[in-house]
């Protein structure tokens, strides 16, 4: 009888082993897909302001410090759930920092050989993605008890996440403070076809527009998640 | 009494004109979480002087007489970064033996600072900017005490908005964001007062 029972679970044993394909494919869209909206970087969790307010000048500024941004955050928090059962556990704050110090020195020669204007665009902030909050959040909630797999996707998908939104402030700053998308004539292109001279906002570009716009669409994301919960 | 006449406008510049917080966005996250309480805000602000001004003289130190006589200029970003994480360990440990009021005052802010972007951005700008050693020990302060100031104020209408009736997708972060905008629109006003 006792046999048996043993039997049957090691045999649940063997199916769980077994399915984990499935189940970890839909788990691993699940990490990569929190990162999108639920706990969207900015919105839902207020982390990483400082870079994002201060290079979204621009369209191209905000692409550029969001794929940065990303590929820090994936190569750390692979590298830092590899080494998981390494690290002692007094230690894993400045461990998980030299790591994400080593990747963030990885990009920013990168991009110094590769693409030395939006290098000098975002300046120090490159360096300073060390100290971004969402980085080391991360390392330290997701990556340092989960598989590689998943946190390569749950970094992917936050990672993602901040472009997103680093594109979308970037560009609104953009658009009405310069007239200009990705340096393309937008809105002077089109008071152009009516015979007028776009008057830009400059305050959107200067740090003024950087916060209130942050604002608002920190608000505007509430909104919408509100109607999204009164809908369920 | 050029040096003091450059040792002023070095001060006012980095309190006033390009304010830290406001214009350079650096310490966001601290400005935006500490900043409910004046009190508070208080025992931040002195702990971000001290824990920058050291900072910043340690990483000057350091790259001056250890990176680049090595040509390991390279690893300024990690370097400056453990500096830092040791030195806020450091000065918890010390401040604890020698004055315990000061420890309680500050205590729970000093961890807190390691993840504070001021303190590696301060010490990054004074080495990427080639400084003399006293303009960078004033670029530390007033950078330090720019950023003290913009948290009071930011602490002070920020116990008057408790009162305000807000709406409600608008309250927590959203109105912070946008009264620290309007704040920065006003130092806007010292724009152009000092050339650096």
């Amino acid at each position: 009888m006792a046999d048996r029972e043993m039997m049957s679970s090691e045999i649940a044993d063997v199916q769980t082993a077994s399915t984990p394909s499935l189940l970890n494919l839909k788990e691993i869209a699940g990490d990569f897909v929190r990162g999108l909206w639920e706990e969207i970087p900015l919105f839902r969790l207020v982390l990483g302001m400082c870079p994002t307010l201060a290079v979204t000048t621009s369209a191209t500024n905000g692409v550029g410090m969001g794929i940065a941004t990303a590929f820090v955050l994936t190569s750390s928090n692979i590298m830092i759930s590899i080494l998981r059962k390494i690290i002692p556990d007094m230690i894993r704050i400045p461990a998980f920092i030299i790591v994400i110090a080593s990747f963030v020195t990885i990009t920013d020669l990168m991009m110094a050989a590769f693409t030395p204007e939006l290098h000098h665009a975002l300046g120090i902030f490159i360096p300073l993605i060390v100290v971004n909050c969402i980085v080391l959040a991360r390392a330290e909630a997701f990556a340092s008890k989960n598989t590689i797999i998943r946190s390569a996707a749950d970094g992917l998908g936050m990672g993602i996440g901040f472009t997103l939104v680093l594109i979308l402030l970037g560009s609104t700053r953009e658009i009405l403070g310069n007239g200009t998308w990705f340096d393309m004539p937008v809105l002077t292109g089109i008071m152009e076809l009516f015979n007028y001279e776009y008057q830009p906002m400059i305050v959107m570009i200067l740090p003024p527009g950087a916060f209130i716009g942050l604002g608002l669409f920190v608000a505007l994301a509430n909104k919408i998640e509100e109607r999204r919960k009164g809908k369920k | 009494m050029d040096n003091v006449i450059e040792i002023l406008l070095i001060l006012v510049s980095t309190i006033f004109v390009t304010n830290f917080v406001l214009a350079r966005f650096l310490g966001i996250c601290p400005f935006l979480g500490v900043s409910a309480k004046i009190e508070t805000s208080i025992g931040m602000g002195m702990a971000v002087v001290f824990v920058i001004t050291l900072a910043a003289l340690c990483s000057w130190l350091i790259e001056m007489f250890v990176l680049v006589p090595f040509d390991l200029v390279y690893l300024r970003t990690i370097v400056f970064i453990l500096v830092i994480a040791t030195l806020v360990q450091f000065v918890e440990m010390v401040i604890r033996k020698t004055s315990p009021a000061l420890y309680n005052a500050l205590g729970i802010f000093l961890p807190l600072i390691t993840t504070n972007c001021a303190v590696l951005g301060v010490a990054l700008l004074v080495v990427q900017k080639e400084m003399d050693f006293f303009p960078m020990l004033f670029f530390a302060v007033g950078a330090s005490v720019g950023f003290t100031v913009a948290l009071l104020l930011m602490a002070g209408i920020r116990e008057q908005t408790v009162h305000a009736r807000i709406p409600k997708v608008l309250q927590g972060t959203p109105i912070s964001l946008v009264t620290a905008g309007l704040m920065s629109l006003a130092f806007l006003g010292f724009a152009g007062l000092v050339k650096i």
